[in-house]
């Protein structure tokens, strides 16, 4: 697995995406009506290790989260998941999709 | 076999809200043909803000079952094109054109809206072609900078009216009024407010008892974000309403699968499946709070299961005239002369 050490402070700035305060619990998990293995933990947990490429070849899981908020009304660290989650599709927009820009 | 790409289809939306201000536009007629012989006000401090929902959904309808269509076939392949193509062409007009019955319905739940807020001695103006989308399915997708742009748009046109006040009447144009665009733009300082907000506050007597059960969904929006659950509740018993209520209601809410109908319509229907699977066992009467969960549930509800707006039930308990007619959804509720100010409508 490539790291990309710049990873975190890039997604910080892009939208304050922030998962520090994840303690792996699992709860998110366990409640997304959608079941999707690596979401939302394991993909934050790839963003923190700057797992690029991880993070990219999961673009769908990305795109599918509902932003419900079922897992983040019941975060006990409290972590801004849906926000989070957000800020990942600006990031794969801007720098994966081509999106926000003049070309097609 | 291909899925619907991500990419062409978001940068669609893009060039949607850049260039015609929505996500999906729709026609002027279909924007605005609600208020005919309403007579709204032009403007004003406080205003009724659609943000065009309800008169979006007869088209993201016929949007969606094109793209379930083209979910895993060749056709998938062509977005790109699609895309070049509707920079010129607005293919929202072509392929979105939408069931005109269906339109004339969720015209009627904009209806109920203004009778309501009328009856409970609300005055209010409205802002017509600047009742502008307010940009959520943008936000939600991470169109950051398209949305930024978008919604400097719509605070200027508001500010240009002298609004001081707005009355919501979906969950996610009050999400954008209320949360985001205070995020997002400098100076933003609107009042937001839902129409079930000020008709709670407005207490309305009721016309008659309905006398009938329903169960209720949740929006997701609505009960998790803004602190919209009790509001919907205390109007429909107070209109003689029984509220039986799901397992998951409330905060606790479960989500209809319509955020994820235009990217994976698939899926999206799969979760709209088990959650009218979950309500009808309560109630086969449901009602709903947003426009958007309101349609993708109907589309794969059964048929002895009635699902509608709540506007349709309070407009039934509270006004004298009803403007749209919800009989067939209101067992119990009685039969009414068919509204005299109103288009009437079939639930």
């Amino acid at each position: 697995m490539k790291v990309d050490p710049t990873l975190p402070d890039r997604l910080a700035r892009t939208g304050g995406f922030n998962a520090s305060a994840c303690i792996n619990c699992g709860s998110c998990t366990a409640l997304c009506p959608l079941g999707m293995g690596p979401f939302p933990r394991q993909l934050f947990r790839y963003v923190l290790l700057g797992a690029r490429e991880e993070v990219v070849r999961h673009t769908e899981e990305i795109y599918s989260c509902l932003l419900c908020k079922m897992c983040e009304d019941n975060c006990p660290a409290g972590v801004h998941i849906a926000e989070n989650v957000r800020t990942l599709r600006t990031f794969l927009g801007r720098e994966e999709l081509g999106l926000a820009t003049s070309e097609v | 076999m291909s899925p619907i790409p991500i990419r062409d289809t978001l940068g669609m939306l893009e060039d949607n809200l850049e260039r015609r201000k929505s996500v999906l536009p729709v026609p002027r007629r279909r924007a605005l043909g609600w208020t005919k012989g309403l007579d709204l006000p032009r403007g004003g401090e406080r205003v009724l803000y659609t943000g065009q929902m309800f008169q979006i959904v007869p088209a993201i309808n016929a949007m969606t079952d094109r793209l379930a269509k083209m979910e895993g076939s060749w056709m998938a392949n062509y977005f790109g094109l699609a895309r070049r193509l509707n920079r010129w062409v607005n293919l929202a007009g072509v392929m979105a054109r939408g069931d005109p019955q269906e339109a004339r319905e969720y015209s009627g739940f904009l209806r109920n809206i203004v009778s309501l807020l009328r009856r409970s001695g609300v005055e209010f103006g409205y802002l017509y072609e600047d009742d502008l989308y307010a940009g959520a399915l943008a936000h939600d997708e991470g169109l950051d900078d398209a949305l930024r742009a978008h919604a400097e748009v719509v605070f200027r046109n508001l500010r240009s009216h002298g609004v001081k006040e707005v009355i919501t009447v979906d969950p996610h144009t009050t999400e954008m009024l209320r949360e985001i665009y205070p995020k997002v733009l400098k100076g933003y300082d609107l009042k937001v407010r839902t129409y079930l907000e000020v008709l709670v506050e407005r207490r309305p007597a009721p016309v008659q008892q309905l006398g009938t059960m329903v169960t209720v969904h949740d929006s997701c929006i609505y009960a998790r974000r803004e602190g919209v659950i009790e509001q919907p509740r205390e109007l429909l018993r107070r209109g003689g309403v029984e509220i039986r209520e799901v397992e998951r209601s409330g905060r606790a809410t479960q989500c209809c699968g319509g955020p994820i109908e235009m990217l994976f319509p698939e899926r999206s229907s799969e979760l709209a499946t088990q959650r009218v699977g979950q309500l009808s066992q309560v109630s086969k009467q449901v009602v709903t709070l947003c426009p958007l969960c309101l349609a993708n549930l109907r589309r794969v509800a059964p048929e002895d299961v009635k699902i509608t707006d709540v506007s349709t039930y309070l407009a039934k308990a509270y006004c004298p005239s009803s403007p749209a007619s919800p009989a067939a959804d209101v067992s119990g509720a009685g039969t009414r002369a068919p509204a005299d100010h109103g288009t009437p409508v079939e639930a």
